[in-house]
């Protein structure tokens, strides 16, 4: 329960902990240079896989499986996947400005074990203060050797980049980010290749989440079987989970999986505001579809929400009671990924856009009877079937994604829907 | 053959050079110089992006394609202080929409609008990374949570009459803020000195650091 790997710093020390002085007086850097200094490069990776950790930037994939892909050429990349933008979600922003060194000394571990030199940290423009926190966490860390040129004396070299984003939500895609790297619109790229392959600029890329590279200190500190040995068997270890909405305590919170949805909106987030009924909640971020409240009492893992027809995806969860207008809070996740479409295929750019327009038109009051069935056939084209996880006719998951909400509001809540739609409730929210 | 920014501070033209030597290929300068070029020129304009198309040796319309694709940056001026309110999800179900009302109210301009004394540009974005302080403002990418319709109004005509040279985060949380994502420890003296992320080192913006 209370296993903290990631923000066991910034809670002791929540004045300093950004600093390379607390993070060397909590032990900081003395993983990265043992390894540097006296490990094979294999046995980290072995390290990583024996974790069972899985990317925590909303696929799941596993870390060590990844890094066991990336091929042999030089010279290799690390990218760091910190363009945090989907709505709810904010627990890497508390990562880099709290704890800038903790994922630094992850990203130089990895590098190690990767044989990368040159590491890029992608961090969303807008997040001008974790960027500004991060920046003077590298340069900290360069004058104190812990990364440039020959690291703490090992002959292992790495220089770190931050890279501002520009407000683009699908930046966060990993093709599309190292298309952005590349000073190219951000534009997803068809896979295969996959960038452990062909990444950035043509070369072997590892592309893994601002979280998922912290946590690679303490993996290797303690071992993988240590991690492995942390919650649930296919979830392992604690995890970030932002917490927003009708919570009487938002925040982010650092739990091990396996836990009930319960005792996350109830115990950790103190309850619905003024005590209200719980109507629905987000599990993983706007992309997921939502659950009710007969899923309190399920575990918080990754495979077991798929059972519900859901993801954990960024482990952001919008919580929202009894008051709100499920169709507004619809519209104001579809507008987001019509907004943030990049327009390459047509299902997502036209097929966005349509199911805003119809949401719009329901909550001016000028809903149609058919409005339902055109909701889900919109949504069908671009996600066939209406599963989850979907079926991918488009480039990316972006487009598939806009369709959670309606597949939500359509399953839970079809009378509130056509309520709307026939003007017998006026907007709530 | 002088240099296509020559006319830019010396401090700008120096991260311009220091922004070119930073990549394995120059092409990957084009964001970072964009922003600087958008802090000489207020923002992305048609002389700032022949200007980064010239360093970088391609061709301005390449610069404008990858310019046009991401919303931070502008195309048309924007005013001194650009007020961002988030109407995404978590915004949204806790007063984002009339948190932008009431700014838009006090500016009294709309989304994508300026001011005609050009002090305030005025939008609605989407998440900004700030859900658990919801709802969340920026004034040029410097962030305010837990911001009300009242308090948003409040900001808006501090902005007005105070004119601040440096917009600092942490002294309009205290002003016109309230609960925030979590705690973000020491305050910090560094802030925004115009509409551009305030990111010195690689040079992408100014700032106060
Ligand atoms: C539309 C879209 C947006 C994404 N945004 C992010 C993001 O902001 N941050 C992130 O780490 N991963 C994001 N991802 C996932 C990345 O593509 C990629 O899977 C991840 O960065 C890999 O890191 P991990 O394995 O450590 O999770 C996004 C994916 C999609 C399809
Ligand atoms: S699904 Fe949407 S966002 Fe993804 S590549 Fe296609 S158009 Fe772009
Ligand atoms: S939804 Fe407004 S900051 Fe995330």
């Amino acid at each position: 329960m209370t296993t903290q790997i990631l923000t066991a710093r910034m809670e002791a020390h929540p004045s300093d902990s950004h600093t390379i002085e607390r993070y060397l007086d909590t032990g900081g850097y003395a993983t990265l240079k043992k390894t540097v200094a006296s490990s094979k490069r294999e046995d980290i990776v072995e390290q990583v896989k024996a974790s069972n950790i899985r990317g925590r930037g909303g696929a799941g994939f596993p870390m060590g499986m990844k890094w066991g892909f990336l091929a042999a050429s030089d010279p290799k990349y690390l990218v760091v996947n910190a363009d945090e933008s989907e709505p709810g979600t904010f627990k890497d922003r508390q990562l880099l400005e709290r704890d800038p060194h903790q994922l630094i000394e992850g990203i130089a571990i990895a590098s190690f074990a990767l044989g990368v030199n040159r590491a890029f940290v992608y961090i969303r423009g807008e997040y001008s203060k974790p960027a500004r926190r991060l920046q003077r966490a590298v340069e900290e860390a360069h004058e104190a050797g812990y990364l440039g040129e020959n690291i703490a004396g090992s002959g292992f070299s790495l220089d770190v980049t931050v890279h501002l984003g520009a407000g683009a939500y699908i930046c966060g895609e990993e093709t599309a980010l190292l298309n952005s790297i590349e000073g190219r619109r951000g534009e997803p790229r068809l896979k295969p290749p996959f960038p452990a392959v062909e990444g950035l600029y043509a070369r072997p890329t590892i592309v893994n989440n601002v979280e998922s590279l912290s946590n690679v200190p303490w993996i290797v500190a303690n071992g993988g079987e240590a991690y492995a040995a942390i919650g649930p068997e296919r979830s392992a270890g604690t995890r970030m989970f932002s917490l927003s909405g009708h919570v009487k305590k938002p925040g982010n919170y650092e739990i091990v999986m396996g836990m009930s949805w319960r005792d996350l909106i109830y115990g950790i987030g103190g309850g619905i505001r003024d005590d209200n009924e719980l109507k629905t909640w987000i599990p993983g971020g706007a992309s997921s579809p939502w659950l009710i409240p007969e899923h309190l009492d399920t575990a918080i893992t990754i495979d077991g929400v798929v059972e519900f027809g859901t993801m954990l995806g960024s482990g952001a969860v919008v919580v929202m009671d009894e008051t709100t207008d499920v169709v507004a809070a619809a519209h104001s996740i579809v507008r987001f990924f019509a907004h943030e479409s990049c327009g390459q295929c047509t299902p997502c750019r036209e097929g966005t856009k349509w199911l805003q327009d119809i949401l719009e038109r329901i909550m001016a009051g000028n809903g149609r009877p058919e409005d339902v069935d055109l909701l889900l056939d919109v949504s069908d084209n671009i996600s066939p079937g209406l599963v989850w996880p979907p079926a991918m006719t488009t480039i990316c998951p972006l487009g598939p994604s806009a369709t959670a909400p309606i597949i939500s509001i359509t399953k839970y809540f079809l009378d509130e829907v056509n309520a709307a739609i026939e003007g017998r409730q006026a907007a709530v929210v | 053959m002088t240099s296509p920014i020559a006319n830019w501070s010396p401090e700008n033209q120096e991260r311009a050079n220091k922004i070119l030597a930073t990549y394995p290929e120059k092409r990957s300068a084009i964001m970072p110089l964009l922003y600087l070029a958008s802090l000489e020129h207020n923002h992305a304009s048609n002389e700032a992006m022949c200007q980064v198309a010239e360093l970088i040796g391609i061709t301005p319309s390449q610069v404008r394609s990858v310019s046009t694709f991401y919303t931070m940056f502008k195309q048309e001026p924007v005013g001194k202080y650009l007020v961002s309110v988030c109407t995404s999800i978590s915004c949204h179900l806790l007063g984002g929409n009339e948190v932008f009302d009431s700014v838009s109210d006090a500016a009294g301009v709309g989304h994508n609008q300026t001011t005609e004394d050009g002090q305030i540009s005025v939008e609605h974005v989407e998440c900004i990374g700030a859900c658990g302080g919801a709802p969340a403002v920026q004034v040029n990418y410097e962030l305010i949570e837990g911001v009300t319709p009242d308090k948003a109004r409040a900001l808006v005509e501090w902005l007005t009459q105070t004119t601040p040279a440096v917009v600092l985060a942490d002294e309009m949380q205290q002003l016109f803020g309230g609960q925030r994502s979590f705690d973000w420890g020491p305050a910090e003296h560094a802030g925004a000195i115009a509409p551009v992320p305030a990111f010195g080192p690689y040079g992408s913006a100014g700032g106060d650091q």
